[in-house]
C-alpha cells in the first residue's frame, strides 16, 4: 500500500471513530435526554462519516489499486504531489466545516477546500482509469 | 473470500434492499394517508450509509488489506466477529426502537436506543483497533 493511501485510510479510520462517537452520543440523547445541545454535533457527525470516512476511504483505495503507468517507474501512480495537496485540502476542509460554529465563514471555506481537493484528486487519477498494462 | 467478509457483504446487500423498501414505504405512507413516517427517515439513512456502505467497506477491508502477520493475517478474527455482531445488533435495535420512540416515547424504547448507541460505537472501535495495524506499506511488514 503506498504511503499516500496509508495516510488517506488511517485518516478515514480516525474519522470513522469520531463520527461513530458523535452518532452514539446523539442516539443516546434521543433515548434519554441528558444533554440536548449534543444535537449541534449533527453537521460534524455527517461530515466525518460521509466525507472523512467514506469519501476519503474510497480515495485512498483508488490511489492504491487503480492501474499504474508501469511498475518500475517511480511515479507509476501519477503525480503524487498533486494528490498530497488534495489530501491536505480535503482534511482542512473537513475541519473548517466542523468548526463552522467558531470559525467565521467556516462552511464556505470548507466547501471551497473540499471541491478543490476532489477536483485535484480527479485530475490526478483521471489517466489511471485505463486498462491494465496500457501506459498512456 | 473469508467467511466473515461473506457475512458482512451479504448483510450489506440485505440492508440495501431494506433501505430501498423503507424509501418506498416513506413514499407510500403520505399518498394513502395510512400513518406517519416519524423516525423512519433516520432509520433509512442509517440502513443505507451504515448497513450498506460502511458494512460493505468493513467486509472488503477485512478481506483485501495487507496482512497483519503470518500467524494472524487478518488480525483478530474474534474482534472481527464481535464487530459484525455489535454493528448489526445495534442497527437492528435502532431500526425498531427509533420509530417507536419518535411516535410514542417510553423508557423501553429510550433505553433500547442507548443500548444501540453503545453497541454501534463499540463496533466502530473494535473495527478500527483490528484494522489499524493492517494499514501499512509493504516495507512496514
Amino acid at each position: 500500500m503506498p504511503r499516500l493511501s496509508v495516510w488517506f485510510i488511517r485518516a478515514s479510520l480516525i474519522y470513522l471513530l469520531l463520527g461513530f462517537t458523535l452518532g452514539a452520543l446523539m442516539l443516546a440523547q434521543d433515548g434519554i435526554s441528558y444533554y440536548p445541545a449534543i444535537y449541534e454535533a449533527l453537521p460534524a457527525h455527517m461530515e466525518f462519516l460521509l466525507v472523512g470516512w467514506l469519501v476519503q476511504l474510497a480515495m485512498g483505495m483508488a490511489f492504491w489499486m487503480f492501474p499504474r503507468f508501469g511498475w518500475e517507474l517511480p511515479d507509476s501512480r501519477g503525480n503524487q504531489a498533486l494528490i498530497w495537496v488534495s489530501f491536505s485540502m480535503l482534511n482542512a476542509g473537513i475541519w473548517a466545516i466542523t468548526l463552522d460554529l467558531w470559525l467565521p465563514f467556516g462552511l464556505l471555506i470548507g466547501r471551497v477546500l473540499e471541491i478543490g481537493a476532489v477536483s485535484l484528486f480527479v485530475f490526478g487519477l483521471w489517466r489511471r482509469v485505463k486498462p491494465h498494462g496500457e501506459n498512456s | 473470500m473469508p467467511p466473515l467478509t461473506r457475512w458482512f457483504i451479504k448483510t450489506s446487500f440485505a440492508c440495501l434492499i431494506l433501505a430501498a423498501a423503507l424509501a418506498l414505504l416513506m413514499a407510500v405512507l403520505p399518498v394513502f394517508n395510512i400513518g406517519n413516517a416519524g423516525g423512519l427517515f433516520v432509520v433509512y439513512i442509517h440502513l443505507f450509509a451504515l448497513g450498506w456502505l460502511t458494512e460493505l467497506a468493513f467486509g472488503v477491508i477485512y478481506w483485501m488489506f495487507p496482512t497483519a502477520s503470518k500467524e494472524r493475517p487478518r488480525g483478530s478474527e474474534a474482534l472481527g466477529w464481535w464487530t459484525y455482531a455489535l454493528l448489526n445488533a445495534g442497527l437492528f435495535i435502532r431500526a425498531i426502537a427509533e420509530p417507536v420512540n419518535a411516535s410514542r416515547p417510553n423508557p423501553v424504547s429510550g433505553w433500547a436506543l442507548v443500548l444501540s448507541a453503545i453497541m454501534q460505537f463499540l463496533a466502530g472501535l473494535l473495527f478500527v483497533v483490528n484494522s489499524w495495524p493492517r494499514v501499512r506499506g509493504k516495507q512496514q511488514a
